[in-house]
Parts: structure tokens; C-alpha cells; sequence
């Protein structure tokens, strides 16, 4: 492709980007001389440019566009909803050519006819022109015809366009600029909130200083500008004078938007020192970074059995340097979120205003940086978020107003750093998620038996969200709500190695929260071998590990008519040799077994390997494509002694050892067993131990998770010692002794020291949870129940014998009433954060 | 075809082979390798190029000679394809040589297996023949024959 042509692509690109936000920038606020000549000069140089290449239906769509435009800028017609409507989709048109000017390799601009479109400009730009003073109609008349104005998206329209202050003289005069409406407009910048602005740093629009257009003389200082529009009515003056100048030859090397000082406070800074770099040569220095880290390793090595001091020295600076060179290349990698968000307010607009809704999107943190594969990865589904949120989250006004709400519904999307993840949440101060309606859904859509929905708590039914094939809304629009969606955005982003979670209450709206890690690049992988070879797992999907000796050894592993299977925790785990599936010879200790239990498609398998190494974090590099069809490896690494080690793709091993296939259909069984539990006598029971040597069993059913917390992370409110836990306030309670006191003293105050960390079995009921201190965590049984005898203290409901062992089964709830009666008093309340 | 005739030269089991010089990024000499389970036998493994990972495919396997002894260690040949980096085992390196282009002649018919379609033809020298291959059918190795 030609390269004058490709320098366009690229600049467009961005400046694509930047106008759509511009223009829904100016619906806000139509005043704002800043935005719209931003948006001039943008039009301005796709005119002149496409003149330049010669490319004619571009030239003719931004030539109407601009036009347009210079009638707005004049202050001769106000922006209203037509105006913005015809104008972004010149903005999609033009888009549309240049996608088809790059496919072509710049050859064509494509067959698509705009003259439609062209047409409705013209009309546009004319009917202003030829008379003013019918202005007032002809806003209101084309605004009934598209929308009705409760539709509109910016509420201060209407008041802009009092037009009869546009003197009729400025037919002829465009560049007089109307002084008058500035006492009796009142202009709407103060109102619209700050926020809504997205100032998002994706501007690599280049604004240099270096000006190729005359600059207004002598540019007011940039601490007047704040002080709305007075001073921008003086602005006008000297800007109608670039126009003019014509499709110079010159557009490539002219930064589209560069920017009159005056507009220092708008976009730039960021732009100015910035410069483009392909990612194939990030990727390079990367590899060196990493082979440079290597060497450094070998000289640290070598210098410990030195004694030059000034060696030394230079070693000890060399350390330094490859630490922070390490640092600042990683960096380069990542890209800021904001780049990603740009086109959200664009379709937050376009969707709010075809389901006839007010929604403002506000959006914070949009500088957080993300590595740039990441930002690819979570674009799908943080849109269909965005667009969930705006379709089926936010009601219509009439509702909102019925409810007590502000019509203009809130969508607010933030970013942070926390803990060396993103946390990326969305929140909509919508209607919620009615928790009763997912009930009835799951079951009509039979996710779930009617029974098994009676006992699912508020929060568990939320999570059925996120099941293949649910919908809640009765009606599919263009939009969403077609039954995909939610669950192919959960394993999108586990795909990734993050997790989401959603908190939602009926009335007040719904929060998305996801994690996500700041890198795929490096990522925590577990090392093993096998055949004397190392492999690289990653921690993704690896979920325990279990290594057989002695007598386990032999006995441990049973054939189920030829297929080798192990028991654990009372299921069968269906066993991988990783030696045999890849053909080598294997090299274990003899006597030993090292199984890595990995789950591939939500379901576990046991990987045998020769050895267990460490975990630690590797760089993925790609395989060169004479390896890529082999399925088993997802990638290599370099380990830290410099040699070659591949990433087993868990999942395709999986595949090839057909045990993918296999346990899908033990996924539906294995489902339903662990609620089946209290019907009948055959129960799924949790196992644990108490410091004082006795067992406790827990019904599997009342068991949301099993949680290990560091003794340090506890913390106490009041009397309660609690734990933070998924953005709750966790109240823990000490098993042992709530048995020993009958519940006077059962608030964990010191648990048993000799520890640093508390298992903890997390109850969650009626939207209730507490956290259970329990010695320890045994395990999780099948078991009929036959030898029931009376409980002999307060707190457990009986006693059984469980493997040949007496247990004692605990009553939960009545253990919780007797620590905390006031737990069970605010039923629902608990665990569901407002947006 | 290029109109370059100069050629990087090395032997494979006593046979004298050469690639156009443009092509060769750089020789090193043997490297460690990491073997990849289930690839095609002709690639023995993946080599650490300085931070680069760079598969390593044997020509003696890629052109049907048999393997060379457990001692004698091979050379990495490390070519330029589309695809980024690729080393080719070779025995022993040889010059870089300047050829006179007349002295060109294709295979001859006789030629068969699989080898004919990486030998360009050969060079007809004073004191042997040398052949030429072509760099990107060399590298492209897929499917095919599995590890013993």
C-alpha cells in the first residue's frame, strides 16, 4: 500500500475516534467553540486529504459535512438532534470508506453510495442559510420527525436555539459572529457534569505546537479560558480564516487537529510528547530485556566468587540498570483503558436514543493502564456490558420518574489498580435484577428443578446469570438480550484469567465487577516434568495438587475398565499420564505419584507427571507455525537458566486424551449431587475437624465456599472479629467454642494461635453470609445416613456415625441465631452493596 | 528467483549444500534444545536465540540422509522466513562463495523423494557439485511424521 495512504489510515483512525466523542461532546454542550472547531478542522483535513489522493466520495461526504459545520461554527443554527445525527453518520461514512479504502490497499474507495446522505447535509446547511428566522420551526419540526424531544439526550437544546436573535445580515458575513445570544443564552457548559466529558487519553491526535495554520494573534492566556463564553466569543474572529485554504498538498504531514494554544486546557499534553511505535518492535525489545536479565543473572553468579571491588561495582550498577530497563519496557506494552472506553459514550448515545431512554455515562479512571492484549481481550465483553446495562439495566424516563428517580439514567464505568490486578466496574443506577424473575426464568428455561431454585439464596440466584442460555428479558431487541451474552462474557474475561461478579438489588441497579490481570504476557505458571523434560502449566487452571507415596501409591490409582481414575474426596478423577499422551518415555521416582488436578472446561482431570516444581512467572512467546498444529502446547518459555520450556494448553490436552468429551456429561450429574443432599438420607457432607480432635459434619448444601485467611487479614468491628471478603465485611464465628459456650462466647477472639491461618466454611442463606472458623477441613463424603442418635449439646442437630467415625452434625443456623440472633433479623439486606 | 549468487555453503553428510546468503541471518553453534513432544520428527527441538524462540529443524531428516552419529554435534544455520527466525541443523559450515551464474543446471529428472522439491538445482564446481536449496520449502515443515 502506498505509504501517503497508510500514514492517512492511521492518522484517521484516531481521529475517528476522537470525533464521535467530539460530537456527542457538543450535544452537551453546543456552545462549545473548542469542540466544534476540533471537529472542523478533523473534516477539514479528511476533505483536503481525500482531494489529495484523489478520492472523490470522500471528499464529497466530509465537503458536506464541513459545510454543515461552518453554519454551526458561524453560530447561524444551532446543534440540535437531527444536526448530530446526520453528522455522525457522516462519521460513519467516512469510516466506512476508509475500511474499504483498506481493504483495497488503498485501490478503491469502495461502492457504497452516500449521495443519500450527502443530500441530507445539504438540506441541512440550506435550510438554514436561505431563513433564519423560520430557525425556531424548523428544529422543533425536524426533531418530531425523528424523535420525540423527551427523547433528547442533552436537555439543553431547545433554549440554544432561540434563534431570533441570529441577525439576518449574517447570511453574508459568516465570520461576524453572533454577539447577543451570550447574556440570553445561558450557556450550558456549567451544567453538564465534568465527568461526562471524556476526555479519554486515546488522543494521540497529534496536536503539535507547530502550528501549519495561523494561529489567532495573540491567543488569549490560557487562564481566561476557563471563564466560559465570553472569551470564546471572541474566538471566532480569527479562526473562519483557515477554511479557506483549500486541499493543500500538505494534509498528511498536518496534524489534523492541531490545536490553538487557546485550547490547552482541552486535549493535548498528552499527545505532544507522544510518539508511534509498531508492536512488533516492543515484542523485540522485549526479548532482549528478557535475554539481558538472563545474562545479568550469570554475572551476578559469576561475581559472587570475585573480589575486584570495582568489578563488583559495575556488576552491582548493571543490576540496577536491567531491573529498571526490565520495568520501563514492560511498560511501554501497556495502553490505557480510556483507549478502549472511547466509543462508549458513541453507543451509549446511538442505544439509549433507539430505546427512547436518557442514560448519561460517566466514566472514570480511563488512565489505567492495561497490557495491550488484555485491552483486546475485555473490548467484547465490556460493549456487551455496556450495552446490557443501557438496554435492559436503565429504565425508561416515565418509569424512572414513577419510581422516584431522575429520568436521565446513570451508567458509571470505573478502572483502578488494586493488588497488581484492574478492577473495571460497571454500574448502572438502573432497575436491578429482580432475583425472583431469574428463579422463574431458570426453571422455565429448566437450568434449574423447581426445588433446587426454592432453596438457592438471592446471591446464588444472580449467579445464574452467567449460565449458558439464560435471558431474562422477555423481549430480544436489536440490541441484547438474544440468551448469549452473560456467559459468554464470564469465560471471556476467566479466559483471561480474570473473575466477575454481580451485585445487584431490585429498585436501585445492577454492579458488574471484574478483575482482570495486568499482563497475558507474563503469566504464573506451576513447572513439572516428565521424560526429563519441563513443562509450564498455567496457574489458570490448575486447581490442586496430590502426590501419592507408599502404599497410597499403588492402591491410589484403580482402573475403571481400563481407564485410571483416583478418588478424590469420594469423586472419581478421571487420570492423564502426561508421558504417555506425549509419547515419552516416562522418568518417575519410583513409589510416587504427583498428580496435578487441572480443570479443562470447567471440569477436573488429574495430570500424572514425573515431578512438581515451583510456580513462578513466565513470559508466553508464541510458537512458529511448523508447531502449531500439534494442540497439546499453547506456547514456550524461557525459563530463568536460559533453556526452551513449552506451556502445556490444558485443554487441548484434555481434548486429546478425550477426557473433555467424557466428563461433560459427569458436569450434569455432578451438578445437581451436592444440592440433592437433604432430601432423603443420602447426604454430600463436609468433613471437618475441631482442635479438639472432634469431627463436625456440615451438609455440603449450606457449604457457598471453603476459604483459607490469613491470620493477619482479620479484623475486628465492635466485639466481632470479621474478614473482608468479595467487598463484604465477612462476620466470622469460632465453631469450637459457639459448641463449648452454647454461644455466649462464640465471636472469634483468638483463634487457636499456634496457626497462621483460619480455614473458614462460608455459610450463605437469605442473603446472609458468615464465615465458620473450623479447625480444620477434612473432607467432603457421600454418605447415607443410618445411626442417628440425639445431639448432646446446643448447635448440632444429631450425631452419626460417618466413616466409621461419630460425627457430629452442626446446626448451623441455630449456631449463628445463638452468636448473633440480630443476623437473621434484616433478612436480604446484607451482602447486596448499593451502586 | 534472485539475482544474487552468492551463497552461504555447509555440509550435510558429506553432500555440499548452499543458501542464498541473503536469506541466512546469522550461523551459532550448537545450542541446547528443547524437543517437542508429538512435532515432526524433523524438528529436534526449540533453541533460546536471545530471548527469541527459534525451532530447530534437522536437514539430515528433512532431506531424507541418515542421522548423524550420537557425537558429532550440529550447527545452527539460523535463516530468515516470514514467520520470524528458523534454524536448520547442519554438520559443518562451509565458505561464503561468489558462483558464476552459467554454471547453474536443474535437477536432474532422476532426482526423487522429497528432496527435489527443496533442491533448487546445483552448482557445477571445480571440484564438486553445490547444491542449492530453497529457504522457505526447508522451513516449511507441518504435519507429517511423528517423534519414534
Amino acid at each position: 500500500m502506498n505509504e501517503v495512504v497508510r500514514e492517512f489510515l492511521l492518522e484517521m483512525h484516531d481521529n475517528l475516534a476522537q470525533l464521535d466523542l467530539d460530537l456527542i461532546q457538543l450535544e452537551k454542550e453546543p456552545g462549545d467553540r473548542d469542540t466544534i472547531g476540533r471537529v472542523f478542522r478533523t473534516l477539514h483535513t479528511v476533505k483536503g486529504t481525500s482531494g489529495f489522493l484523489g478520492l472523490p466520495k470522500l471528499q464529497a461526504v466530509a465537503h458536506a459535512a464541513e459545510n454543515l459545520l461552518t453554519r454551526l461554527r458561524a453560530g447561524e443554527l444551532a446543534y440540535n438532534t437531527e444536526i448530530a445525527n446526520a453528522m455522525l453518520e457522516s462519521v460513519d461514512a467516512i469510516r466506512k470508506l476508509l475500511e474499504a479504502l483498506e481493504k483495497s490497499e488503498g485501490q478503491t474507495e469502495g461502492t457504497a453510495d452516500f449521495s443519500s446522505l450527502i443530500q441530507k447535509l445539504e438540506k441541512l446547511t440550506a435550510e438554514v442559510s436561505t431563513s433564519e428566522s423560520k430557525m425556531t420551526m424548523v428544529a422543533p419540526s425536524g426533531l418530531s420527525g425523528f424523535l420525540s424531544p423527551s427523547t433528547m439526550v442533552s436537555g439543553p437544546i431547545p433554549e440554544l436555539s432561540t434563534p431570533p436573535l441570529v441577525p439576518s445580515s449574517t447570511t453574508t458575513t459568516p465570520p461576524a459572529p453572533p454577539s447577543p445570544p451570550v447574556p440570553v443564552v445561558p450557556p450550558p457548559p456549567p451544567a453538564a457534569p465534568e465527568s461526562v466529558a471524556p476526555r479519554v487519553p486515546s488522543v494521540p491526535q497529534s496536536s503539535t505546537p507547530v502550528l501549519p495554520e495561523p494561529p489567532p494573534a495573540s491567543p488569549p492566556p490560557p487562564s481566561v479560558e476557563p471563564v466560559k463564553s465570553q472569551p470564546l466569543q471572541s474566538v471566532p474572529v480569527p479562526v473562519p480564516s483557515p477554511p479557506p485554504t483549500p486541499s493543500a498538498p500538505m494534509p498528511i504531514a498536518q496534524p489534523p487537529s492541531a490545536v490553538p494554544e487557546t485550547e490547552a486546557k482541552a486535549t493535548g499534553s498528552v499527545s505532544d510528547s507522544a510518539i508511534r511505535v509498531d508492536v512488533g518492535l516492543l515484542d523485540k525489545l522485549m526479548n532482549l530485556v528478557g535475554e539481558l536479565v538472563l545474562a545479568r543473572n550469570q554475572i551476578l553468579q559469576f561475581s559472587a566468587s570475585q573480589e575486584d571491588g570495582a568489578f563488583l561495582g559495575t556488576v552491582q550498577r548493571l543490576n540496577l540498570l536491567t531491573t529498571e530497563l526490565q520495568a520501563g519496557v514492560m511498560k511501554t506494552r501497556m495502553q490505557p483503558i480510556g483507549n478502549l472506553w472511547s466509543k462508549f459514550p458513541r453507543i451509549v448515545r446511538d442505544l439509549a436514543m433507539a430505546c427512547s431512554k436518557q442514560v448519561r455515562l460517566e466514566m472514570d479512571g480511563q488512565d489505567t493502564e492495561l497490557d495491550k492484549t488484555i485491552v483486546e481481550a475485555i473490548r467484547d465483553p465490556l460493549t456487551h456490558l455496556i450495552r446490557n446495562a443501557v438496554d435492559h439495566g436503565i429504565e425508561s424516563p416515565e418509569k424512572r420518574i414513577a419510581a422516584g428517580k431522575s429520568p436521565e439514567g446513570r451508567v458509571r464505568l470505573n478502572a483502578s489498580h488494586e493488588g497488581g490486578k484492574v478492577i473495571i466496574e460497571m454500574a448502572d443506577d438502573g432497575g436491578g435484577i429482580d432475583p425472583e424473575r431469574v428463579r422463574q426464568k431458570a426453571i422455565n428455561n429448566q437450568l434449574v428443578t423447581p426445588e433446587q431454585a426454592a432453596r438457592m439464596s438471592d446471591r446464588e440466584l444472580l449467579e445464574l446469570i452467567f449460565l449458558p442460555g439464560f435471558s431474562t428479558t422477555d423481549r430480544v431487541t436489536q440490541f441484547s438480550g438474544r440468551g448469549v451474552g452473560m456467559d459468554v462474557v464470564k469465560t471471556n474475561i476467566e479466559k483471561i484469567g480474570g473473575t466477575v461478579d454481580l451485585i445487584s438489588k431490585v429498585g436501585r441497579g445492577t454492579t458488574i465487577k471484574m478483575k482482570i490481570p495486568l499482563t497475558l504476557a507474563i503469566i504464573p505458571a506451576l513447572t513439572v516434568t516428565s521424560g526429563g523434560d519441563r513443562y509450564a502449566i498455567p496457574q489458570v487452571s490448575l486447581l490442586e495438587l496430590v502426590r501419592l507415596e507408599g502404599e497410597a501409591a499403588v492402591k491410589g490409582i484403580e482402573h475403571l475398565h481400563g481407564a485410571a481414575v483416583y478418588r478424590l474426596r469420594g469423586n472419581l478423577l478421571p487420570l492423564v499420564y502426561l508421558h504417555r499422551q506425549l509419547n515419552v518415555e516416562s522418568g518417575a521416582e519410583p513409589g510416587v505419584i504427583n498428580i496435578v488436578v487441572l480443570q479443562a472446561d470447567d471440569r477436573p482431570f488429574g495430570l500424572i507427571v514425573d515431578a512438581i516444581h515451583d510456580t513462578e512467572e513466565i513470559v508466553v512467546k508464541p510458537l512458529q507455525k511448523q508447531l502449531k498444529g500439534l494442540g497439546v502446547f499453547s506456547g514456550a518459555t524461557i525459563m530463568g537458566d536460559g533453556k526452551v520450556a513449552l506451556i502445556l494448553d490444558v485443554l487441548g490436552l484434555a481434548q486429546r486424551a478425550s477426557v473433555v468429551a467424557a466428563i461433560r456429561e459427569r458436569a450434569m450429574t455432578d451438578k445437581t449431587a451436592p444440592t440433592d443432599t437433604v432430601s432423603g438420607d443420602r447426604m454430600t457432607l463436609l468433613l471437618v475437624e475441631t482442635a479438639g480432635g472432634g469431627r463436625l459434619a456440615i451438609p455440603l448444601a449450606q457449604v457457598a465456599r471453603l476459604e483459607e485467611f490469613p491470620r493477619s487479614s482479620l479484623e475486628r468491628a465492635g466485639t466481632q472479629t470479621v474478614v473482608q471478603y468479595r467487598d463484604e465485611i465477612l462476620p466470622l464465628i469460632d465453631v469450637a467454642r459457639a459448641l463449648r459456650t452454647g454461644g455466649k462466647n462464640g465471636r472469634v477472639r483468638a483463634l487457636a494461635n499456634e496457626v497462621n491461618s483460619v480455614q473458614v466454611v462460608v455459610y450463605a442463606n437469605h442473603g446472609i453470609r458468615v464465615g465458620l472458623a473450623v479447625g480444620q477441613i477434612a473432607d467432603i463424603v457421600e454418605e447415607t445416613i443410618v445411626n442417628r442418635s440425639r445431639a448432646t449439646r446446643q448447635g448440632v442437630m444429631f450425631t452419626a456415625v460417618v466413616q466409621g467415625r461419630v460425627t457430629e452434625f452442626l446446626d448451623v443456623e441455630g449456631i449463628i441465631r445463638s452468636v448473633d440472633p440480630e443476623l437473621f433479623a434484616q433478612p436480604s439486606e446484607r451482602g447486596v452493596l448499593a451502586p | 528467483m534472485s539475482a544474487t549468487n552468492q551463497f552461504c555453503t555447509f555440509y550435510v553428510s558429506g553432500q555440499y549444500f548452499g543458501l542464498e546468503v541473503l536469506h541466512v541471518q546469522e550461523i551459532i553453534r550448537y545450542q541446547e534444545m528443547t524437543r517437542v513432544p508429538l512435532a515432526p520428527s524433523t524438528i529436534r527441538g526449540l533453541i533460546n536465540l536471545r530471548g527469541q524462540i527459534v525451532t530447530a529443524i534437522d536437514l539430515r531428516r528433512r532431506l531424507e540422509l541418515p542421522d548423524r552419529p550420537a557425537d558429532q554435534l550440529p550447527v545452527n544455520v539460523v535463516v530468515r522466513t516470514d514467520e520470524g527466525a528458523v534454524s536448520l541443523l547442519v554438520d559443518e559450515i562451509g565458505d561464503v562463495l561468489e558462483v558464476d551464474p552459467h554454471q547453474f543446471e536443474r535437477p536432474p529428472e532422476t532426482l526423487k523423494g522429497s528432496s527435489r522439491e527443496l533442491i533448487r538445482g546445483a552448482y557445477k564446481l571445480d571440484k564438486q557439485l553445490l547444491m542449492i536449496l530453497d529457504t522457505e520449502r526447508a522451513v516449511n515443515v507441518t504435519g507429517g511424521g511423528r517423534n519414534p
